[in-house]
């Protein structure tokens, strides 16, 4: 018999150890010296951390702060107006991924776009770009490219075989993003409280672990590499936990069945062929320098950014002034404490970028943490 | 609410909810139409309609047509009533194949015996290319409430609930197929007549309180319009709802809960505690049904809210499926 999905994470959801791992952390928590603060960088943990109820199986002097980590919830307004103004341009098919088509800018969503008639589509996997492209020889297909280090492999793909292939009507708009700088401009407020990281094991996946040896080294924060599955979340809670208790203050991964401290070389040559780190307005924290992945110039015929440069808009939008989102990503607020939290501020009406995509903290806590 | 429709006021959940209560009910309300049952109660009749498009026309498990005669048939069994006529309208979209309309005729006309139901009246309407996407059907049903009482705003902490199958193989499918998601494996779409099942419940005595048939919006949307239709709390032990390993990979690959995806031959039943061994005693008698659950209770924990338990002793609210139904990025 061959290996089927369910063996990914058959075992890594297994009520015994889950509820072994709580005690474990239970009885080592009273050591501690003082309350920790871990800040899960990545929405996918955020996610996992509601569904699987984890903070209620946590002592009272482990908090967990939500991290910056969903690549739909940093894209400033103004990104998302280009990818609106894009799609509704003639003949252009505007293609991205998932939940991106639900986030409003200052014209309405992607799928307000679709609904006025733009061609708008998402799909799995970016190299699905060119049987779109295939079938409509006489559009512009725009790949609107998002994500973290786990997705620009994908799109550095893309490119490479329309390049190879000599693809006409492919262009991309990119947007992607790196998670080491984000976390040293939270650490570098005076006003965060993160004591710990529990790091995306899907992003060193790529990038490897050492992208996270300066957290430990030059800031005193420990940093686990995790999975994404519950017993994943827990063991490395216990393992930040013990180092606190002995004192110590490391770079460890918990996710030893895909990561390595180089990654995947292959994905960063091929990132590195079309890509170079950019500055970046995110979301609720502002300007990052070289905190993007931008297409480097000699690709700017494929750069939709740069081809329609003319028709795309450039002021910067800010969120609405009772929007803490800013506040919730630096750890400094949670959801609920947000004034127009589930109320003005839904789902399915979100004002800030928390609210907006599945792994956002506000959205993640209006529908699994209400009960807590 | 919007200023022009978008797809997500489509999806059976919140803002499909809105969409009826902010336009339709407030123009047509009456007090029948404000039970928001499956199918409307009058005297001793239930009545129905249901509009059917779907892309593909053809999937693993059934096609349009079935659907067609299940959809309607299915939301006359879920008010305790026997099928008995129905109404078959079509728009056709000009280029549409004859024979590709006379399979999707001729499962209709099968699904129709299974549930003793014949079409009596019907309308066919042809438009210009580009005016449908290929064929809708609509049909409304009409049937002889053989068990009075069934009712969504009566479930109480009397009743457990129960599923009579594994859930979200519809939704999968048809994500998995309009994708073009190539995968060896035997999932295919529920899409079933449910009247056979819920007359062997009837004709055995069993003491039911509320079905539904879980299309879209999932078993969360039936657990929640339970809950505040009835203003009661449903705790329901996450494990024991039935999802089969093919759906739990899909919804694995794409980030979505099978509690959310849409079925065509799954329903929701609130039993009366005596009965609820006999009624799943009955349904795992049905081939399909080998994965029959009792899954949860009824109690006032919090009103008006569905609690999802996990083996491990946390919970969570499930919240009715809201948004169009989108993967997760990473």
């Amino acid at each position: 018999m061959g290996l089927e999905l369910k063996n990914l994470y058959d075992g890594f959801r297994d009520a015994d150890t889950i509820k072994a791992y709580a005690k474990i952390i239970a009885a080592d928590a009273q050591k501690l010296p003082h309350p920790i603060n871990i800040m899960e960088v990545c929405g996918g943990h955020t996610h996992t951390i509601m569904k699987y109820g984890v903070l209620q199986l946590l002592p009272s002097n482990i908090h967990f702060v939500h991290g910056p980590g969903c690549p739909v919830c940093i894209m400033p307004k103004e990104r998302i107006d280009h990818a609106y103004v894009l799609s509704m341009q003639e003949n252009v098919i505007l293609v991205t991924l998932g939940d991106m088509i639900k986030v409003p800018g200052s014209n309405g969503s992607l799928q307000d776009a679709r609904a006025k008639g733009a061609d708008v589509r998402f799909v799995y996997s970016p190299l699905d770009c060119l049987k779109i492209a295939q079938e409509n020889p006489d559009k512009t297909v725009i790949f609107f490219a998002i994500g973290f280090e786990t997705t620009t492999p994908m799109t550095a793909a893309l490119l490479d075989t329309v390049i190879r292939q000599d693809v006409k009507n492919i262009l991309l708009h990119v947007n992607h993003v790196t998670v080491p700088e984000p976390m040293r401009a939270l650490i570098s407020d005076e006003a965060c409280i993160i004591d710990a990281f529990l790091g995306p094991s899907h992003v060193s996946v790529i990038s490897g672990s050492k992208i996270y040896e300066e957290f430990p080294r030059d800031w005193h924060k420990p940093v686990v590499v995790s999975g994404f599955e519950p017993v994943d979340v827990m063991q490395s809670i216990s393992m930040i936990v013990k180092q606190f208790i002995e004192n110590r203050c490391e770079l460890e991964v918990e996710y030893k069945r895909a990561v390595t401290r180089e990654g995947n070389l292959k994905a960063q040559a091929l990132n590195d062929k079309y890509f170079h780190n950019v500055d970046f307005r995110w979301r609720g924290l502002g300007d990052i320098p070289q905190s993007g992945m931008g297409l480097r110039s000699e690709y700017d015929r494929y750069n939709a950014e740069k081809i329609y440069d003319a028709i795309l808009p450039k002021e910067e939008i800010n969120d609405h002034k009772l929007c803490i989102c800013g506040d919730i990503l630096k750890g400094k607020a949670s959801p609920p404490q947000c004034s127009i939290f589930g109320t003005a501020c839904k789902p399915t009406s979100p004002v800030g970028s928390c609210m907006v995509s599945s792994e956002g903290a506000c959205s993640a806590y209006y529908k699994y943490g209400n009960l807590v | 609410m919007n200023k022009t429709i978008t797809l997500a006021q489509g999806n059976g959940g919140e803002e499909n909810n809105e969409l009826i209560k902010k336009v339709f009910y407030k123009a047509f309300k009456n007090e029948i139409l404000e039970r928001s049952e499956d199918a409307a109660v009058i005297g001793n009749l239930a009545m129905t309609t249901d509009s059917f498009t779907v892309s593909p026309l053809f999937f693993a498990g059934a096609d349009i047509g079935k659907l067609a005669v299940c959809g309607t048939c299915n939301d006359l069994a879920m008010m305790g009533a026997v099928p008995k006529y129905l109404t078959c309208s079509v728009i056709i979209e000009e280029g549409f194949e004859v024979e590709s309309l006379e399979r999707i005729v001729e499962s209709m006309r099968s699904e129709l015996a299974i549930n003793g139901a014949v079409v009596v009246s019907g309308d066919t309407k042809v438009v210009p290319k580009g005016s449908v996407d290929k064929i809708f059907i609509n049909t409304t049903g009409l049937g002889e409430i053989v068990q009075a009482g069934i009712s969504s705003n009566n479930v109480s902490e009397e009743d457990v609930i129960l599923i009579n199958r594994d859930i979200g193989c519809h939704g999968a499918t048809i994500f998995a197929a309009r994708e073009g998601m190539e995968m060896s494996s035997t999932l295919k779409s529920d899409c079933n007549s449910l009247y056979p099942q819920v007359k062997a419940l009837m004709d055995a005595g069993v003491r039911i309180t509320a079905m539904r048939d879980a299309t879209r919006g999932g078993v969360a949307a039936v657990l929640n319009e339970w809950a505040r239709q009835s203003n009661v709390c449903i705790e329901v032990e996450e494990e024991k709802i039935p999802v089969s390993d093919e759906v739990k990979g899909i919804c694995e690959m794409l980030g979505f809960e099978a509690t959310a995806l849409a079925n065509e031959g799954t329903f929701v039943l609130a039993i009366h505690k005596d009965s609820a061994a006999k009624a799943l005693e009955i349904l795992k008698g049905f081939e399909v049904c080998a994965m029959a659950s009792r899954v949860g209770e009824v109690t006032q924990k919090y009103p008006q809210k569905v609690i999802l338990k996990s083996p491990w002793g946390t919970s969570r609210f499930l919240e009715t499926p809201n948004g169009e139904l989108l993967p997760r990025i990473c």
